[in-house]
């Protein structure tokens, strides 16, 4: 108990120090709403926009999760394949870097423009960003199988699938779960960055359209509470995703274990 | 005889040649130490006895089973340097393993992992995972992992090198005592004179490397073998000859 108050007290009274801070500098400067609302305002907004923002929220969390979902899919599956032929993945892979390093506000303009369907395009938009660290760490997890063990298989006459389902797949398991948990987080942001591309070329979709249409309209305190709601999720999908990792491990796995001292 | 190395070779990729014209018989029931200095390639004639690895001249023959490709898989138990254990599986689920990849039915695997286990004197650790447990215990597990086929042939690898002495001393003395109740065959790979004596019904020393026979000692002590054993004078003596064994083929 004392240790998870430990845990969430300090960064709990330090936020909420920092709240108070920016409310009472709002106040005493008498700084205008529409250059820096204070959080009390910011909250409020919230309430009273949450009708048109819910919506919202639902749009871009829905893309963030098939986005997910999908990188899920095709990470570990492309891993598989990387790990079955060492030309494949020699082949590949460097394809799958270009990827990871062409900033997705370069080439989503691009997709928006192939894919008449929006929410396909920021999907795909939002896919690209997150299926990489999926990819390279079940790759890495699938290549890190003990040497040792993978002779013992070999000793007792394992065929390649039983190599692959009793001692590769699961030893890659922490990796896995290591890119997912980035890849959550990245998931939001290639929806969210792909939704204010798509948004400035007009199309209605998801939380950044709301950020955007508040930015063109002064509405500066919907605008902060958008971005709550953007950093809220993010953080949620994070610990849900650390909560999945640590529960699937926790039997086993060093990265889950509770030591004393 | 359970196997015959016939003029074995063994060279590396990168050009290191590990063991050269290895001629050495292993019989059926005996408790054969190979014991020579570090890098002398004991533990690549392990791995070449059990298929792991081609064997690049000479060769190795099974008069009991035929062929090296047609003895059966689970004729051979392989114990590791390092307790080699999946460690997302449970004790069980480990020790069940050689039986799972081999399709063994259910209820018969089951049965031979509990009694693989009992072996070991590992009861009541059976849901455990692998990093609950000592260094010894672990060791234990590989131990019935490789048990749990019934092998004719158990093969060795410096098992209880990076234990403590005292849990080696007191998985010498298990092990022992185990292999003097269930007669496999043992081949045990090791560069303790103390443990080699203690433990064997005869000891092949090897020379620095690349690995060949020198000599062999045969150990014809009494088979009961307990602490007492270590302080006698009998004991006394094997490991002053095999030691003089051991710096002569380190000297050649």
């Amino acid at each position: 108990m004392s240790h998870v108050v430990r845990r969430v007290l300090p960064p709990l009274v330090l936020g909420a120090a920092g709240l108070v801070l920016w409310e009472l500098v709002v106040r005493l400067k008498g700084i205008p709403y529409y250059i820096l609302p204070g959080p009390l305002l910011v909250l409020r907004t919230l309430v009273t926009d949450w009708g048109t923002l819910y919506p919202s929220l639902l749009v871009t969390l829905a893309i963030t999760g098939a986005a997910l979902l999908v990188a899920v899919v095709a990470g570990v599956l492309i891993s598989i394949l990387f790990t079955q032929s060492k030309l494949i993945e020699l082949g590949l892979f460097p394809y799958a870097v270009i990827l990871q390093v062409t900033p997705i506000v370069a080439i989503a303009p691009l997709i928006i423009i192939w894919v008449k369907n929006i929410p396909l395009a920021l999907l795909i938009c939002a896919w690209i960003v997150a299926f990489f660290p999926i990819v390279s760490n079940t790759t890495l997890g699938l290549n890190s199988a003990d040497h040792n063990l993978v002779n013992l298989f070999q000793l007792y006459g394992a065929s390649r699938r039983q190599v692959f389902w009793h001692l590769r797949l699961p030893g890659a398991m922490p990796y896995f779960l290591g890119g997912l948990r980035i890849s959550g987080g990245l998931a939001l942001i290639g929806a969210v960055v792909a939704e204010f591309v798509a948004g400035t070329g007009g199309a209605q979709s998801g939380l950044a359209y709301r950020i955007l249409e508040s930015g063109y309209t002064m509405q500066i305190p919907r605008m902060f509470a958008a971005l709550l709601m953007i950093t809220c999720s993010g953080i949620l999908i994070f610990l849900a995703l650390t909560a999945l990792s640590h529960l699937v491990l926790r039997s086993w796995h060093e990265s889950a274990v509770e030591r004393e001292g | 005889m359970i196997a015959r190395l016939h003029d074995v070779d063994k060279i590396y990729g990168n050009g290191v040649v590990a063991v050269r014209g290895l001629s050495l018989d292993v019989d059926e029931g005996e408790f054969l130490s190979l014991l020579g200095p570090s890098g002398c390639g004991k533990s690549t004639v392990l791995r070449l006895v059990a298929g792991l690895g081609e064997i690049s001249g000479g060769r190795i023959e099974w008069p009991g089973g035929g062929g090296r490709p047609g003895l059966p898989q689970g004729d051979i138990g392989f114990v590791f340097q390092e307790p080699t254990l999946m460690p997302w599986a449970t004790v069980s689920k480990n020790v069940l393993l050689p039986l799972k990849l081999r399709g063994t039915a259910a209820a018969e695997a089951a049965a031979r992992t509990r009694e693989a286990i009992g072996l070991v004197g590992l009861d009541g650790f059976e849901h455990a995972y692998p990093r609950q447990l000592s260094g010894g215990m672990k060791m234990r597990v590989s131990i019935a992992r490789a048990l749990v086929t019934r092998p004719r042939l158990l093969l060795m690898d410096e098992p209880f090198a990076s234990l403590d002495e005292i849990t080696r001393f007191k998985l010498d003395n298990d092990l022992r005592e185990l292999w003097a109740r269930q007669r496999w065959t043992v081949v045990f790979v090791t560069h303790s004179v103390y443990e080699s004596v203690y433990l064997s019904t005869r000891i092949a020393v090897m020379t620095g490397r690349p690995g060949r026979l020198a000599s062999e000692v045969k150990i014809d002590a009494p088979s009961p073998r307990d602490d007492a054993f270590r302080t006698s004078s009998l004991y006394n003596e094997y490991c002053r000859q095999v030691s003089a064994r051991l710096a002569e083929a380190t000297a050649a």
